[in-house]
């Protein structure tokens, strides 16, 4: 169900838009390879092409140098895939259910797979409300109730908790790891946050500052599941910023 | 605060009632201290109107008029939304068709039914192109508006979930230009009917305008003052119990 990626971009660059003969280089040299169902982060400082990775894996960013393989050699187009963005994006003339269900398959509609996701999400109560009647967390519930419920062999993640209140964002990040516990899928996560990189992955890639390439690809080794206040993850936390001081300035350790 | 509401909201449509009685009571005035041949009194036109109702003359002209106003309205609407969106997405359409469409904009409605007439000869078919051409350029305008404002960010979650292109056109695209369309549809309901009588008084041998032409010829002022407002409140019911439930449907997710 789940797929591995071989991503080498070589070079990713967007023309600037006053000048036209000046561009700038998004990513260059990045070469990753993410194996089936790992739960893989991508940490780096803002601007540094995180979201252009991820668009370049999804397909929405076509021009490219390079190339990202799925399963070995597979297409984009022969392998399910979800996203979610930092916003929800639901279609807000559409109600919770249909959102859901406009992305399914014949096949998953007949298994009621929607209902069933969305109330292990706690949404059974608000299957009939649009979009605009929910909170944030709850839209970003539904968003997320979506990407899973299509049983993507790749899930891709940009920073989707995002201005949520701590809370929240906890409850949200519970639900994706007891998803993906239950269903498992390869995921890249983009976040800046690096206490939730560790709370969730496998594995943490560090990117650094544009054009971005890996400079850190660290392994996460604590057992699950994990509890968020689990000193490990603190533990973890102060070891990587204390071996890579400026990690979050995109700067490559001096080794 | 809500009573306050509440009040003001009954104060409001007092004022409205008594500007139409204000309205007749100004009229009849008129009528009174005028000739009763070229302004009659409003009892007298009803009195018209009564006896146009019950020979039913006055029904198969309505329903012929409605008939070209229905026919010209879908054909304006369906050509408007196709080359809207076309005009709206791809900018060599726009750059081509823009001067076509300020130049059928700024054509005087009168010039085209009368060209359509004689190119086409006193038929149906002339008045029913001679009425949708006067409105299809007001729709493209509309539409194309809408069209440059869809949100592709939606369209994306669409591209990942490899979305049916039906799907994606029905779902995903069309609900953003609701809005536009209904506007379109609101100003050309307005539009076309005006247009449409003229088109019969010059060319048909039926319909409300053929008749007004008619009473013209005989200077009977009181017929076309019922006709008149026999026309307008069926464009009245058509705003109330077609237009505004069709609006209210695309909006129900607004809450």
């Amino acid at each position: 169900m789940a797929t591995s990626i071989k991503i080498n971009v070589n070079s990713k660059i967007f023309p600037t838009k006053d000048k036209e003969d000046q561009t700038y280089a998004a990513i260059k040299a990045l070469n990753l390879n993410i194996s089936k169902g790992e739960f893989c982060s991508v940490i780096g400082p803002s601007g540094c092409g995180k979201t252009t990775l991820l668009n370049l894996i999804a397909g929405l960013d076509k021009d490219l140098k390079g190339e990202i393989l799925f399963d070995g050699g597979k297409k984009l187009d022969d392998i399910r895939i979800a996203y979610m963005f930092q916003n929800s994006r639901l279609l807000p003339w559409l109600n919770v259910l249909e959102n859901v269900e406009v992305v399914l398959s014949r096949d998953q509609k007949l298994k009621h797979r929607a209902k069933e996701i969305l109330s292990v999400m706690g949404l059974e109560k608000f299957l009939k409300f649009y979009p605009n009647q929910l909170s944030g967390g709850m839209q970003r519930r539904v968003a997320l109730a979506r990407s899973y419920s299509s049983q993507p062999e790749l899930f891709l993640l940009d920073e989707p908790f995002i201005s949520l209140d701590e809370k929240m964002a906890n409850k949200l990040r519970e639900m994706l790891i007891n998803l993906w516990t239950n269903e498992p899928t390869t995921i890249v996560f983009v976040t800046h946050d690096l206490r939730e990189a560790i709370y969730l992955s496998d594995r943490i890639i560090f990117l650094s500052k544009a054009p971005s390439k890996v400079i850190l690809d660290k392994k996460v080794n604590i057992r699950r599941p994990r509890k968020l206040e689990d000193k490990k993850i603190e533990t973890l936390r102060e070891e990587i910023l204390k071996t890579t001081k400026d990690i979050f300035d995109g700067e490559e350790k001096n080794a | 605060m809500i009573n306050n509401k509440l009040k003001s909201k009954k104060y409001l449509f007092l004022i409205k009632v008594l500007s139409f009685f204000a309205l007749f009571l100004f009229w009849e005035i008129v009528s009174l201290i005028s000739n009763q041949n070229t302004f009659p009194s409003i009892i007298n036109v009803l009195k018209t109107l009564l006896i146009e109702i019950s020979d039913g003359e006055l029904f198969f002209h309505l329903g012929m008029t409605l008939y070209r106003v229905f026919i010209s309205f879908i054909i304006a609407m369906l050509v408007g939304i196709f080359v809207g969106i076309l005009m709206g997405n791809y900018r060599r359409f726009d750059a081509f068709l823009d001067s076509w469409n300020i130049l059928f904009l700024n054509i005087p409605a009168l010039v085209l039914i009368i060209l359509s007439y004689i190119w086409f000869g006193l038929t149906e078919i002339a008045a029913i192109i001679a009425v949708s051409l006067n409105k299809i350029p007001n729709v493209i305008v509309t539409i194309r508006e809408g069209a440059k404002s869809i949100d592709r960010n939606l369209l994306q979650v669409a591209l990942i979930y490899k979305v049916s292109k039906t799907k994606k056109f029905f779902v995903f695209y069309l609900p953003q230009l609701y809005p536009y369309i209904i506007a379109a549809a609101r100003g050309g309901i307005a539009l076309i009917w005006k247009i449409v009588l003229v088109v019969e008084l010059l060319g048909r041998s039926n319909g409300v305008g053929f008749k007004i032409h008619e009473f013209f010829q005989f200077f009977d002022i009181k017929s076309i003052l019922a006709y008149t407002i026999a026309f307008v409140v069926v464009m009245i019911f058509l705003e109330l119990f077609f237009l505004k439930p069709l609006e209210n449907y695309a909006r129900k997710w607004r809450i």
